[in-house]
């Protein structure tokens, strides 16, 4: 899997939405299936995946699909 | 612009600014700004407010000019300023039953700025990085159905600053020996994060593992802790016997409590090395005379008014609380932190009790 398939696998698991509902432009708490308590859970996931960990500034800063590749490069997980 | 990017403007310049820095002229000049937007705009979309409040507020209207509701509006309307389309969220107060608890509805903005204002403030105890977390609760606490109740909304904010969320205790509230041991176990030899509300610290933590022979170790810990200390009171439990006991438990030496509510989520008075309560950049607090509600001098005990630059959605932005406190000063704080300090003292006599934790609606009370 590369990490684009990987990002959409923690996204599907985490708020437990379909693969295909998991673009760039999907917002933070525009749907309800990602709310706070599953924002927590994708940051988990993430973090899981990725190998990584996360600050308090990256959870305040993920709001978008989009925005979580942003943050991961910080980490060297890049997206092609 | 249009007053919500203007709102939205001033609110993100403040939360740029140093949680404790700014001295009180300029924080002042700067709140006065955003309450002025946040009076245009909760007029124009809240009729109650509309009605309540007919008089002009500007820039220069100073904050003890600014009109103030009292808590209890809350649980007796539906009190919001935005289509309900746009309600992402409602949190409840959980008032224990023949108690309407206070509903306070939330945007995506606002709940947004909430965590937001949120981890700028415990930012500073905690620096960026998140911990190990013990929760001094039951993972039942949590509720269904988008309505959260506000023990579940305080976890889940200070949740943000943790890993590996452990749950102390069992749904029936006693010790959940297994998962504490595991916790301790894994983590006594580095930093952690302990969050509770007060009474359940002291209640179904401390007491408890008197009484249990569970041990626990965790020299490492920074516990913080919010929601009031009346039923403390009752038992004549201090904040210093509080932390004398969780050392003597737990080995717990760094405790932090905090003043906060329901009613105004992200607006935290942390307790400081002084045991003082610090207003954010993000709010200020006045204290009034319960009989006429004029200012009380610095040092004068008085009702708690509490605003807070984050309600955008509700206009709950200046709210006249139950509690009593005392400030002690302003931008002069031995700890170095400026602004104004202050202490709480406690809720204001023969008010209605509030829910089986005090943390139902109040989520703090001070030291
Ligand atoms: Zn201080």
């Amino acid at each position: 899997m590369d990490n684009q398939q990987k990002l959409q696998q923690a996204f599907t698991v985490a708020l437990g939405v379909q693969p295909d509902a998991v673009t760039d432009s999907l917002q933070y708490n525009t749907i309800p299936e990602w709310d706070s308590t599953a924002h927590m859970i994708l940051i988990a996931e993430l973090e899981n995946v990725f190998d990584v960990m996360l600050d308090t500034d990256d959870i305040i800063d993920m709001s978008s699909v989009k925005q979580a590749k942003v943050i991961l490069q910080k980490y060297d997980i890049n997206f092609a | 612009m249009t007053i919500a990017e203007d709102y939205q403007s001033a609110l993100n310049a403040l939360l740029d600014e140093p949680v404790y820095g700014l001295s009180q002229s300029e924080k002042k000049t700067r709140l006065q700004s955003v309450f002025a937007l946040l009076h245009q705009h909760h007029s124009q979309h809240c009729t109650p407010y509309h009605n309540m409040f007919r008089q002009p507020v500007s820039h220069n209207t100073p904050l003890e000019q600014l009109p103030f509701m009292a808590v209890r509006l809350f649980k007796l309307f539906a009190l919001k300023s935005v289509p309900d389309n746009d309600v992402v969220k409602c949190l409840m107060s959980s008032g224990t039953s023949g108690q309407v608890p206070s509903r306070i509805f939330l945007d995506s903005l606002t709940s947004r700025m909430q965590s937001k204002a949120l981890v700028k403030i415990l930012q500073q105890f905690l620096g960026k990085q998140r911990l190990p977390m013990l929760i001094i609760d039951s993972p039942d606490v949590k509720g269904a159905d988008g309505k959260l109740n506000a023990r579940a909304a305080g976890i889940q904010g200070l949740a943000m600053f943790g890993r590996d969320h452990t749950y102390a205790l069992n749904p029936d509230m006693t010790l959940n020996s297994d998962a504490i041991s595991a916790f301790c176990q894994r983590y006594q030899d580095q930093p952690v994060l302990v969050f509770g509300f007060t009474f359940m610290v002291w209640q179904h933590f401390v007491s408890a593992l008197k009484t249990s022979g569970i041990t626990v170790h965790l020299p490492h810990a920074h516990l913080f802790h919010s929601g009031g200390w009346k039923k403390l009171e009752a038992q004549k439990v201090s904040n210093e016997t509080f932390k004398q006991q969780l050392l003597a438990v737990a080995g717990i030496s760094a405790v932090t409590n905090f003043y906060g509510m329901a009613e105004q989520v992200g607006s935290v008075f942390m307790e400081c090395e002084q045991g003082m309560l610090h207003a954010p950049v993000t709010a200020e607090v006045l204290i009034r005379n319960p009989y006429d509600l004029s200012l009380v001098k610095t040092g004068e005990c008085g009702l708690i008014q509490v605003l807070s630059t984050l309600p955008y959605s509700y206009p709950g932005y200046s709210i006249l609380t139950e509690d009593r406190g005392t400030v002690h000063g302003v931008d002069d704080c031995m700890c170095g932190r400026s602004g104004t300090y202050f202490t709480v003292q406690g809720r204001l006599p023969k008010v209605e009790v509030r829910g089986c934790s005090d943390t139902s609606s109040s989520m703090g009370s001070g030291a």
